[in-house]
């Protein structure tokens, strides 16, 4: 209680401040602006994203390209001087440990809002918090729950694709090519769940025949045990929706267990980072979905720029998808904030929903309802022949261009409009 | 979900064995140094990591994977060796938590210099090219490399038994384990003893490491899943007993593979469900000897 009556405390100083000293803007020398603008605290943005753990390789790539969109708002001059910072913290895919950071984010970090998290189940522990202290939460990792009114909060953004979407580029790509005969292989939790049930929703309008879903726990090493009885299914479709150092194993192991030969893999979401930390054998004619590949650099400026500006950053690397995601994730709030002229909660939530914007992948905006943001998903294939560079690892197969019909409507998602 | 067959179930059961092999290589490592020091290691998690890493470092200075396979467990064997002369002596004779708790945190330490030195994201470990591929096994298709494991499994297991039981060393290692007194009386230098036998269990600790990565990668937690299993494999074994570990590794093997035939997601759950079954009929585990931890 007397941690609530100080933070109250300290805004309302502040405030005080700003609105005295902007009367004395008006009249007084520069030295006095210099002053204030020494006196005034940097935007802090809250990033809990799991560094340890099976999805640290994606990870670090959200902190490496949020970096970026936080440096580039800095070097535009900020908010009228007022420069930015990310406050990283690890969330080790745990909701608790999630809840916790972004809590202490919140209360002792006094971050204006939050970005991040890599997990379908970890986002909503952190927008739980978020929710309820009334600070911004831009969520930059798939979860369908997320969207529907049961979790979401005016304060609540999506900036990465939902499972609903995912799954539903993938299907209606791969059922039409590979066949009908599906089985599932499943991480068991929110995000193995929300894309299985995307999977069978759209298999619907392709008569798929669903063969089974065999789940694995979270952090799996061995799936030695599991591929006989997918095997003997005799599917022409493996659907494998897991992620991370989970994906990685799983493909290697299917790879060494010969399913390639007679089964297509497909994965809802092919991760750049697991690719290349699990190599071009284990992935090789994986066919599956995602949000960002560099490769659409010859159809969107966008992309271009934020290639180039990310290589610049980080020594000719090329950035991932969900480091792309990251650099949205962050760039859309900062956006905001100058849009909006002030760091103020209402304000930057009203600027965000007026965003139509393209910083990386082509035209997105978030949509009213649920705030989710509508954007395209690629269809992406990976290749082990042919790389001009250690990046060059998907053939973009198709594009599914952002329309609202693609996702779930918002009475479907319990909302009023 | 229908089609269980004849042949699933039998592939099952080999997956299991298979399965099994990699859990025994972990486990006899821990299980040796256990039985003789009664030093609880828990960093032999560790070591199996380090033992994945220094083949990845042989590899890229262009080593190949038979080099690795001689060269990883005697770098990671002198590493043990050094382990226990500095860090693991001075505590002999002052309880069995002293070295557990060094243990504890040196693996920390382990996994913390390695995360600085390769990066906290995991590499591909290329299966060896003669070893890619799946062979029919007569029951249905089986990843050729996982029957290499099973192999290397058994010959250490037998190079290991011929050490112990056939040679003069080996019988001061096992009068070592059963009264140091009486044999340090007899003018043999028991801590040397100590010292080898500290070095071949990290030996073999990082030998599995490097068997384990062109399974699943190399990543600095590797070691961390597996030595939760590998003291199940020791307890239902028996603690120190090298016997009761193959047993237990093989049975868990089984276990985990039938349970994921029939109940996918209560896999992870059996092992420590069998755990808690044979403690209840046998506390002291298979093949254990009673009053070892105390």
């Amino acid at each position: 209680m007397t941690k609530k009556v100080t933070k109250a405390g300290s805004i309302s100083r502040r405030r005080l401040l700003t609105t005295a000293s902007a009367g004395a803007v008006l009249a007084v020398s520069p030295f006095r602006i210099n002053l204030l603008q020494a006196e005034e605290a940097p935007i802090k943005i809250g990033f809990p994203v799991p560094l340890t753990g099976p999805y640290g390789a994606e990870a670090q790539d959200q902190v490496r390209a949020g970096q970026l969109a936080v440096a580039q708002f800095n070097d535009a001059g900020g908010l009228n001087g007022r420069k930015a910072e990310l406050v990283v913290r690890d969330d080790k895919l745990n909701p608790g440990e999630a809840a916790t950071r972004t809590l202490e984010l919140v209360e002792k970090e006094k971050v204006n809002f939050v970005v991040g998290s890599l997990s379908a189940a970890v986002q909503l522990a952190i927008n739980n918090v978020t929710k309820e202290r009334g600070v911004i939460f831009n969520s930059i990792s798939q979860s369908d729950a997320i969207n529907e009114a049961a979790d979401f909060s005016k304060y609540t953004f999506h900036e990465a694709l939902n499972p609903h979407m995912t799954s539903g580029a993938v299907g209606r790509y791969a059922f039409t090519k590979f066949g009908k005969k599906v089985a599932f292989l499943t991480a068991d939790y929110a995000y193995g769940h929300e894309m299985v049930r995307g999977f069978l929703e759209v298999g619907k309008e392709f008569n798929i025949e669903n063969l089974g879903d065999i789940r694995h726990p979270l952090g799996t090493t061995d799936f030695s045990t599991l591929l006989p009885r997918l095997q003997a299914l005799k599917p022409d479709i493996l659907c494998i929706s897991n992620f991370g150092r989970d994906q990685q194993i799983a493909l290697k192991q299917a790879t060494d267990f010969g399913i390639k030969k007679s089964i297509q893999i497909i994965a809802p979401l092919l991760s750049h980072a697991s690719r290349v930390a699990a190599g071009p054998q284990a992935f090789e004619g994986v066919v599956g979905g995602c949000s960002f590949y560099w490769g659409i650099e010859d159809k969107f400026a966008s992309t271009k720029t934020f290639n180039e500006a990310f290589r610049k950053m980080y020594d000719g690397k090329l950035p991932t998808d969900y480091g792309a995601l990251g650099y949205g994730g962050v760039r859309a709030v900062l956006e905001a904030v100058k849009g909006a002229g002030s760091v103020e909660t209402d304000k930057v939530v009203a600027a965000l929903e007026a965003l139509k914007y393209d910083y990386y992948k082509g035209p997105q905006y978030y949509r009213k309802c649920d705030h989710q943001s509508v954007q395209s998903v690629l269809v992406i294939k990976s290749k082990s022949k042919d790389m001009k560079n250690e990046s060059d690892v998907f053939e973009v197969l198709s594009t599914e261009e952002p329309n609202e019909k693609y996702l779930r409507s918002c009475e479907a998602l319990g909302h009023k409009s | 979900m229908a089609g269980l067959s004849f042949d699933l179930i039998a592939l099952q059961l080999f997956a299991g064995l298979a399965l099994g092999a990699i859990y025994v290589l972990f486990a006899i490592g821990l299980s040796l140094i256990f039985g003789m020091l009664t030093v609880v290691n828990f960093a032999h998690g560790a070591f199996y990591m380090v033992g994945a890493y220094v083949g990845l470092y042989l590899i890229s200075i262009g080593g190949n994977f038979w080099i690795c396979l001689v060269a990883v467990p005697i770098v990671i064997g002198l590493f043990g060796l050094a382990v226990e002369r500095v860090l693991i002596r001075p505590l002999y004779g002052r309880g069995i938590d002293y070295p557990l708790l060094l243990t504890f945190g040196l693996s920390y330490v382990m996994v913390e210099c390695v995360r600085i030195a390769f990066g906290k994201t995991g590499y591909p470990f290329d299966t060896p090219d003669v070893l890619q591929g799946a062979v029919d096994i007569g029951v249905g298709y089986f990843p050729l490399y996982r029957l290499f494991v099973i192999g290397a499994t058994a010959v250490v297991l037998l190079a290991l038994w011929l050490f112990l039981e056939k040679t003069s060393y080996g019988l001061i290692i096992r009068a070592g384990a059963r009264d140091p007194q009486i044999v340090r009386v007899l003018g043999v230098d028991v801590s040397r003893v100590w010292l080898i036998v500290f070095g071949i269990g990290t030996a073999i600790a990082g030998f599995a490491g490097l068997l384990a990565a062109p399974l699943q990668g190399v990543i600095p937690e590797m070691g961390g899943t597996i030595l939760a299993e590998a003291f199940v494999v020791t307890v239902v074994g028996g603690m120190g007993s090298i016997g009761g570990a193959v047993l237990a590794g093989l049975l868990v093997g089984v276990v985990v593979s039938m349970t994921s035939l029939f109940a996918p997601e209560m896999a992870k759950v059996s092992i420590f469900a069998l755990m808690a079954i044979v403690l209840i009929v046998r506390p002291q585990g298979f093949f254990g000897r009673a009053g070892l931890m105390s």
